[in-house]
């Protein structure tokens, strides 16, 4: 049971309703502080991700997930409204510290509550932890790294912005996977199958070492970091600083030539 | 099994009634992608078996596809267009096009991708099969068969069996050729001859019966070379019709050119054999096909009246004035219909464009407005929402408004059509899209949608001389090319004018070469001359087929004087005067033609 928990990438909702009355989970919502405070699933507690990307050091990330009381064995669950690229990022930031347990919640809190599910606006009282720190840089692409790994037959290098911006500029050697391609209607991700044959079909399985970004922050490509995982791909990394670090750092980038492409699209 | 799985999207409308879609075709398409990557399909078996399931390709890559899906008749539901904007998020650019055909073109979809897309479209019962190469392409209805008031009867069930008749039919997989079938509602709305098969619903009277049938044209078709097509006979008894259509079939079959793919279209057959001869074979063909096929060959006419069901409303909230551009909208984008108190109305896109969350939004506004439960897609580039009561215009509009789908003049000449051009064909030499755009957003600028004389003309372009944007049936057409001026290139179109779709269809007369940055300054030129020399109740396109046949008394009596008129307005500036005139639309570095290979002959 406990080896199987540590490699769910998604918690379902009945399964969260049920840990939550066991006081077995501690929930995480990104959404801003204003929203969380109307409304949020029983005993969250609040992360906005602006907070988080504030200071994104693993010293101050071990604060707050000490403040947010949680330890090294803490179940962790994470929700966004955002169809779960701003939870993904938070998700993935825990995991960069060291913290293996964490899981996002299969679907928005949107839907969560559309389908009249339990929320309050209690803040929960929390027991400030001691978490410990054992950074897992198997998961983080730099730039540098990217640099020096994309060309390698081994590699595949995704970007999870949205076919246009892909198609006018993107990192040399990147596939296309919009973030869209991801979710269904109502889950923030594809059930496993339905995902497994999307990438088979590109060519992404195996033990090939993927890396992801999108444009800037690390939250698209964070889902489909997690999206990866969630069909058992071993070595998935999340050049977190993604392309607009890329941008910055005047790195050679590559398009789609001699097409008009933006006037096919509708305003 | 979560609480989250049990939520269903639009559970009430009207679902689809005739399942196109076969889901193994997906999963054979993906392997056959793989094996292709592989180097174990050759790339021209590929190819036709690519273009044979939908998926044609894409300027300068063979990354990408583009996956035409198929609306037989025209008809979509809003399960359907909620299916469709998905995939277009998932797959394409977040947008969709609606082509001349009543097709929906999703593009820049990565070809390892295009069976998901397949998948999806097989949960809602489309396909894409056969819209793309040597095949029976979508079979047409005019968006107002059913309603309008002209019409005999409603050609819809017939178009949609004729469809489901030569599906996936042996007989027409492998033709020399596309072949293209269109059904009209009338003559006024016309269209049917200028395709391979065109025809519109007619009824006779025998011995006191009513008997139904249709007219009947055959050979025309618009391209490189354009034809108009003719008359098989008086009157083609319905049970005839299917008769017909093999008939013809087999005899392209046959006899169609399977070398020259530059001239193989059936309109070519026709004009080389000359029309009596080809007449002459289709009826004796026609007497083998009814004498030797099974009498359980047959067209599934399904004549099950639609359900007409007005949702309950809530009428007008107060009693309030009408919003802005209402009657502008009513005037030039809805049409009464043949049935009482109910309308037909247009939604204008621009060259047919629309994006993922509009499509989603339509879904909606469809389930709530239209009583009879979907939308048609028109052959314009637009879509038709029939069945819109009286008493709820006004909401339609402000809820069009909300969703930017309410532009004005989808049915007068404020409406160009623009084939995709550099936008994604490998064939354009221009951005004929763009420039359809341009030219709409001018004329809704001027606010020409509401002048009454210029409401029956059109505006077509294509991006090169292959007419996927009719250029010929214009009342001015143009059709994209490159042209030179010492060193420097810049982008050009060869301009018709006097083409015409109805009963009197005829190809535009060649008129000018006009610059691409000239266009729109030339066509509001025609316009002023015609203001300066029309006669009381003329419009555009009458004052202009008087020209192009020599009937006209005024100033401009030929094609000639016009051409004339407007040389000043062709002559190009020198690259230091004016820089951007060497640009195509869309682009801001200089113009050079560049194309890859076809696909339409594949």
């Amino acid at each position: 049971m406990s080896q199987e928990k540590t490699i769910r990438t998604t918690t379902d909702v009945d399964s969260l309703r049920s840990e939550i009355r066991d006081k077995s989970v501690r929930v995480i919502d990104v959404r801003r502080e204003d929203d969380y405070k109307q409304s949020h699933i029983p005993t969250a507690v609040n992360l906005p991700l602006a907070n988080l990307l504030s200071d994104d050091s693993p010293e101050r990330v071990l604060k707050l997930v000490n403040s947010m009381g949680i330890s090294d064995d803490t179940s962790v669950v994470v929700y966004d409204d955002t169809f779960g690229a701003l939870a993904s990022r938070v998700a993935w930031t825990l995991e960069y510290l060291g913290h293996s347990d964490v899981s996002l919640l299969e679907t928005t809190f949107s839907k969560w509550k559309s389908l009249g599910l339990e929320n309050d606006n209690k803040t929960p009282e929390v027991q400030t932890t001691n978490h410990s720190i054992h950074l897992k840089p198997e998961i983080l692409a730099t730039s540098n790294y990217l640099e020096t790994s994309k060309d390698k037959p081994s590699v595949i290098l995704i970007d999870n912005r949205e076919r246009l911006n892909f198609l006018e500029q993107h990192i040399p050697g990147a596939i296309s996977l919009p973030y869209r391609t991801l979710a269904t209607s109502d889950k923030i991700l594809r059930p496993k199958e339905d995902m497994k044959r999307l990438l088979d079909n590109r060519g992404i399985t195996g033990n090939a070492e993927i890396i992801t970004y999108c444009g800037s922050v690390g939250t698209l490509s964070g889902l489909a970091y997690y999206a990866l995982k969630s069909v058992g791909l071993p070595n998935v990394k999340l050049y977190v600083r993604s392309f607009k670090e890329w941008k910055n750092l005047q790195k050679p980038t590559e398009k789609q030539q001699d097409a008009n492409y933006w006037d096919l699209s509708a305003e | 099994m979560t609480v989250s799985d049990l939520k269903q999207a639009y559970p009430d409308s009207p679902k689809p009634k005739i399942n196109w879609a076969r889901i193994d075709e997906a999963e054979d398409f993906a392997n056959t992608v793989k094996l292709f990557r592989q180097g174990k399909y050759d790339e021209d078996s590929f190819r036709r078996y690519r273009l044979q399931h939908g998926a044609y390709g894409t300027r300068m890559t063979s990354d990408y596809a583009m996956v035409r899906i198929k609306l037989p008749a025209g008809e979509i539901y809003p399960n359907q267009l909620e299916k469709i904007s998905q995939l277009s998020e998932q797959f394409s650019i977040g947008n969709a096009h609606f082509t001349t055909r009543e097709n929906i073109q999703l593009h820049w979809v990565i070809l390892e991708d295009v069976s998901e897309i397949f998948r999806g479209l097989a949960e809602v019962g489309l396909t894409s099969r056969e819209a793309c190469g040597n095949s029976v392409r979508n079979v047409m209805c005019s968006p107002l068969a059913g309603v309008c008031p002209n019409e005999e009867f409603d050609s819809t069930p017939y178009a949609l069996a004729t469809a489901r008749f030569f599906l996936r039919n042996p007989l027409s997989q492998n033709l020399p050729r596309k072949f293209k079938f269109t059904f009209t509602c009338c003559e006024k709305h016309g269209m049917v001859r200028m395709v391979d098969v065109g025809l519109i619903p007619q009824t006779r009277d025998l011995n006191g019966i009513t008997q139904r049938g249709f007219k009947i044209f055959l050979g025309g078709g618009l391209g490189n070379k354009s034809f108009v097509g003719h008359q098989l006979e008086e009157f083609t008894p319905e049970e005839d019709l299917l008769h017909t259509s093999i008939a013809v079939i087999r005899i392209f079959d046959r006899l169609g050119d399977r070398k020259n793919m530059a001239r193989n279209r059936m309109r070519y057959l026709v004009h080389e054999m000359g029309w009596e001869k080809f007449r002459n074979l289709v009826l004796k063909e026609r007497a083998i096909v009814r004498a030797t096929q099974s009498v359980i060959t047959r067209l599934d006419v399904d004549h099950t009246p639609t359900v007409i069901k007005r949702l309950i409303k809530i009428s007008d909230e107060s009693g309030s004035q009408n919003p802005d551009g209402y009657n502008r909208w009513i005037k030039t984008n809805t049409l009464k219909q043949k049935q009482s108190d109910y309308n037909s109305v247009f939604i204008t896109l621009e060259a047919g464009d629309i994006t993922s969350s509009q499509i989603s939004a339509l879904a909606a506004i469809i389930g709530e407005f239209s009583s009879e439960g979907l939308a048609r897609s028109g052959f314009a580039q637009n879509i038709a929402l029939r069945y819109v009561h009286d008493d709820d215009m006004t909401r339609l509009y402000s809820r069009l408004l909300e969703v930017g789908l309410a532009k004005s003049g989808a049915l007068t000449m404020a409406a160009p059509i623009g084939c995709s051009g550099t936008t994604s064909c490998n064939l354009a030499l221009t951005n004929s899209h763009r420039l359809a755009k341009e030219i709409q957003r001018k004329f809704l600028e001027l606010k020409l949608d509401q002048d009454d004389d210029l409401c029956d003309s059109s505006i077509k372009i294509s991006g090169c001389p292959n007419a996927c944007g009719q250029h010929g049936i214009a009342t001015i057409g143009f059709f994209g090319g490159g042209a030179r001026i010492g060193k420097e290139m810049y982008p050009n179109y060869q301009m018709s004018i006097g083409g015409r779709s109805d009963e009197e269809t005829m190809l535009g007369a060649t008129c000018h070469r006009i610059p691409a940055k000239r266009v729109i300054p030339v066509i509001l030129k025609i316009i002023e001359l015609f203001k300066q020399n029309k006669k009381p109740d003329d419009t555009l396109k009458e004052w202009i087929h008087r020209i192009v046949n020599g009937k006209e008394d005024s100033a401009i009596k030929s094609v000639l004087d016009m051409r004339k008129i407007l040389d000043p307005l062709t002559i190009p500036p020198t690259i230091e005067e004016d820089p951007d005139f060497y640009n195509d639309y869309g682009s801001d570095s200089s113009y050079h033609t560049k194309t890859g290979k076809g696909e339409c002959a594949a």
